[in-house]
This record gives structure tokens, sequence and C-alpha cells, in this order.
């Protein structure tokens, strides 16, 4: 099985940081995955080489079946056509949410679908009332960013995402700038997404949500998987030392 | 002091101060709409990771901003046609050179205003594929004009009073048509009086809508 997604030797630097140090993955459609690890391990930055938000310095993406870019003097070279039109079928969701401020909630929504997909505007704003109504915000739709507490923003954030239909949706760290008592309203609405069966990869610092959300988890350290397996094995029964060390470190306060 | 305003002879005149004004105003208004669509372009090539877009660019915006108007406007109209052969009328010299001179000011209010949306805004525009040139239409541009509104009327109003150089080469906008008349009616002192009225009943509005505009958006904060 090749996968929905599939990542080949990927590495990534910034100057002489090499941030990513050889990443193999390969994501089934329906898998949900989340990518653990500390502060610098690559989580974010492997994130974001899935839709090219970074381009990989080395190594290939490929996505049901396709390779992203083509070989081109001894490194891959992307048209910029060809990566708007991969990230059409990539849904992300980021950590400060990124709303367009000078759009309602419905606009952010059915921004997407008119101006990239070229989808008529009634037919856009319907499938927008949609997802908004999917979200838990229909009588949002009319509100500015601004007037929208952070958990709000995010599940909006999430709405955008779904309204280009993506093949796989990307959560960059989704609750880490919300005050804790609005983390549950965006953490529940992904959940609702993974019973759908959808395919996500979600970086997350939520040790508890991984067991719950994940069907596979993922430790970076130092640019490389350094464990994977189930929620079960990886969060519980952890073989590496590091894995170990790093859980310990995230439930010093649990009670 | 024993002088005899004249201020009636001077208005007696007014189809030729009519006319200036008339020319002053073209000249503002050509300058400034070509000067708004050429800016935006040396902004964005400003920007531009591309050394061969950044690099003219930068070049142009220096050489315009660090060399004197009045001596753009006399290197057009007298040395431009002796290098290409094509000799402008002083009009078209005029527009050109406030227009470029113009445009390098607009680039760089352009280049602040699109720097100044955060990187979050350019990442989900792309991240929702968006070609660079529907990011700036749909996301970038809305929200970066608002912030350059009072940096452009601002830059409006400098332009309005910098179309009176132009009578150096003989356009005859108001200025010119000033001094015209004040060397055949001997009144130079009325005349550049009425003169420095008109200019300031034309430009101070400008300068009020900058002041209120600037306010208004001061109180609304960048909400929304």
């Amino acid at each position: 099985m090749s996968g929905i997604l599939r990542l080949d030797g990927l590495r990534k630097s910034f100057g002489s940081n090499e941030v990513l140090r050889g990443i193999d993955l390969t994501v089934q459609q329906g898998e949900r995955i989340a990518i653990l690890g500390a502060s610098g391990s690559g989580k974010s930055t492997l994130l974001r080489c899935i839709n090219f938000m970074e381009v990989p310095s080395a190594g290939t993406v490929t996505v049901a079946g396709t390779p992203v870019g083509e070989e081109a003097r001894g490194g891959r070279c992307y048209r910029p056509a060809e990566l708007a039109r991969l990230r059409t079928r990539i849904g992300m969701i980021f950590q400060q949410f990124n709303l367009f401020p000078h759009m309602t909630a419905l606009q952010n929504v059915a921004e997407g679908p008119l101006s990239v997909l070229g989808v008529g505007r009634a037919e856009a704003e319907a499938r927008a009332r949609q997802h908004l109504a999917k979200v838990g915000l229909a009588e949002k739709a009319e509100a500015y960013p601004a007037r929208l507490s952070g958990g709000q923003q995010q599940r909006v954030a999430i709405a955008r995402a779904l309204a280009m239909e993506p093949e796989m949706l990307l959560f960059d760290e989704p609750t880490s700038a919300l005050d804790p008592e609005l983390v549950g309203e965006v953490l529940e609405t992904i959940l609702g997404l993974s019973r759908e069966g959808r395919t996500m990869l979600l970086v997350t610092h939520e040790l508890g949500f991984a067991f719950h959300f994940a069907t596979r988890v993922i430790f970076l350290h130092e640019g490389m998987i350094h464990e994977e397996g189930t929620p079960e094995q990886v969060l519980k029964h952890p073989r590496q030392d590091r894995t170990r060390a790093f859980i310990g470190r995230h439930s010093t306060f649990a009670f | 002091m024993e002088y005899e305003f004249a201020f009636g002879e001077i208005l007696r005149d007014w189809d030729l101060l009519a006319r200036g004004i008339r020319l002053t105003a073209a000249l503002w208004v050509i300058a400034f709409v070509t000067a708004l669509a050429a800016g935006l372009f040396l902004g964005i090539a400003r920007m531009s990771p591309r050394r061969a877009l950044n690099w003219p660019a930068t070049a142009y915006i220096e050489i315009f901003r660090n060399t004197p108007v009045l001596v753009q406007l006399v290197w057009f109209y007298y040395a431009f046609p002796v290098l290409t052969g094509v000799q402008v009328s002083p009009f078209v010299a005029a527009s050109l050179g406030l227009c470029l001179n113009t445009s390098a000011y607009c680039a760089e209010i352009y280049r602040a205003g699109l720097q100044s949306i955060v990187a979050g805004q350019w990442e989900a525009g792309r991240a929702l594929g968006m070609s660079e040139a529907t990011l700036m239409r749909r996301i970038i541009l809305p929200q970066a004009l608002r912030r350059m509104l009072p940096a452009f009327t601002n830059r409006a109003v400098e332009l309005a009073k910098m179309t009176s150089i132009a009578s150096v080469i003989t356009v005859h906008e108001l200025m010119h048509e000033a001094r015209t008349m004040a060397t055949q009616s001997f009144l130079p002192l009325e005349t550049f009086t009425v003169v420095a009225a008109i200019y300031f009943i034309l430009i101070y509005p400008g300068t009020l809508g900058a002041l209120l505009l600037e306010r208004r958006l001061a109180t609304r904060g960048g909400a929304a």
C-alpha cells in the first residue's frame, strides 16, 4: 500500500540548523496521527513540509501516489501552480487561527471555494453555512473574527479548511494559543471529525487528547522519528528512554 | 505703509487664473493616479526575493527620492529629448516627472503597508491554495490599503504642492500664470497672495481629510 501520503528521506535545514534529518513516513487513508516531541524537535516543520509552507531541503513528498515536484539539477523543483493545486487538497489549521480579519466568519469559510475553486457565490455561502453549523457556529456567521473568542475563531478556521473538502487535514498545535477553558470545545470539534474517518495529522502538546484522538503516535527527537506506535504503546508503554522522559515531564502535575 | 491694495485688478484676470487651476488639477490627477498604479508594481518588485526585480526597483526608488523634483522635471524636459530624440510637450514632461517621483514614494508606502500584514495572513491564504495574485487581491491589499490610506493622502497633498514646480518648464499651470500676471500688472503682492490662497483652498480639504482619516482609523484600533 502506497498510502495517501508518503514522505521519503525528508530533510529541512534553516541555514546551518538541520531541523529534519530524514523522515520516512507512510500515512494510510483514514489514519489519525499525533506528532509529539519537545519544542525544537521539528514537529511543526514536519507538518509544514507536507503542504509546502516550508519547502523541504531534500527528500520527497508523495500525495495519493504522485510525487510532488520534479527532479532538477540535483534537487527537487516545485512550480508555484503545482503547490497551489496541492494545497487545495490539504487543509491546514494554525496555532494562531489566522482568520481573515476583514471578513465575517461566513466570508472566511466561503473564501477558498469562491476565489480558489471558482464555486459560485450562492453555492459557496450555502456550503459555508453548513460547515459553520458543523463546528457549532451557525449563529455566528455574520460575526467578524475580532468579536469571537479564541475557541470560536479556531472552530471557524476548521470550517474554513473543511470547506475546501480536502483529502487530509493538518493541525499545527491547534489549542496552544487558547485559554485553558476554551481548549475543550476545539478538541471536541476535532474528535467529531475523526468519527467521519478523515485523514488527519496533528501536532500537539495535549498528550491526553493525543491518546483519545490518534490511531498512531509519532515521537520526534532531533528531527528524526524516535518512536512510533499505537497511542497505548507509545504513551503508556514507551520503549525509548527519551520518550519516557518526555511523557514524564508532561505529566508532572497529573492528578 | 503707504501701499494701496489692488486685488480687484488681479481678479479681473480670472480667466487666466482659471486656466492655471485647470492645468494644476489635471497635472495633479494624472500624476497621482498613474503613480498609485506604478507604485504598487514597484513596491512589490522591491519586496521580491528575486534580484532581477528587486535591484532595479530599489535603484529607481532611491534615485527619485534622493534627487530634487526640480532637477527631475528639468531633466525630462531638456535632457530626455537629447537622449531619445523624442521632444515632449512641457505638460507631458511635467506629468511624467511628477508621476515617476511620486511613484517612488508610493512604492515605499505600499511596501511598508504590505509588510505590516502579519505572516499568518499570507500563510492562511497560501494554505487555501491561493495564487500570489489572488492572495494579494483578496487578503493582503484589502487589509493593507486601510493602513496606507493616511500616508497616501499625505502624498497627494505633497504632490498638489509640487505641481507648482512645473511652471519652471513653462507648463501654464497656476504658478506660471501667476508669474505672468505679476510681471504684466506690476502687482506681485496681490497676485501671489491670491495664488497662495487658491492653493490653500485647493489643498486644505485634503490635509483635513488625512487628519480625519487618521483619527478614525486610530479609534477603530485596526479591528475588522
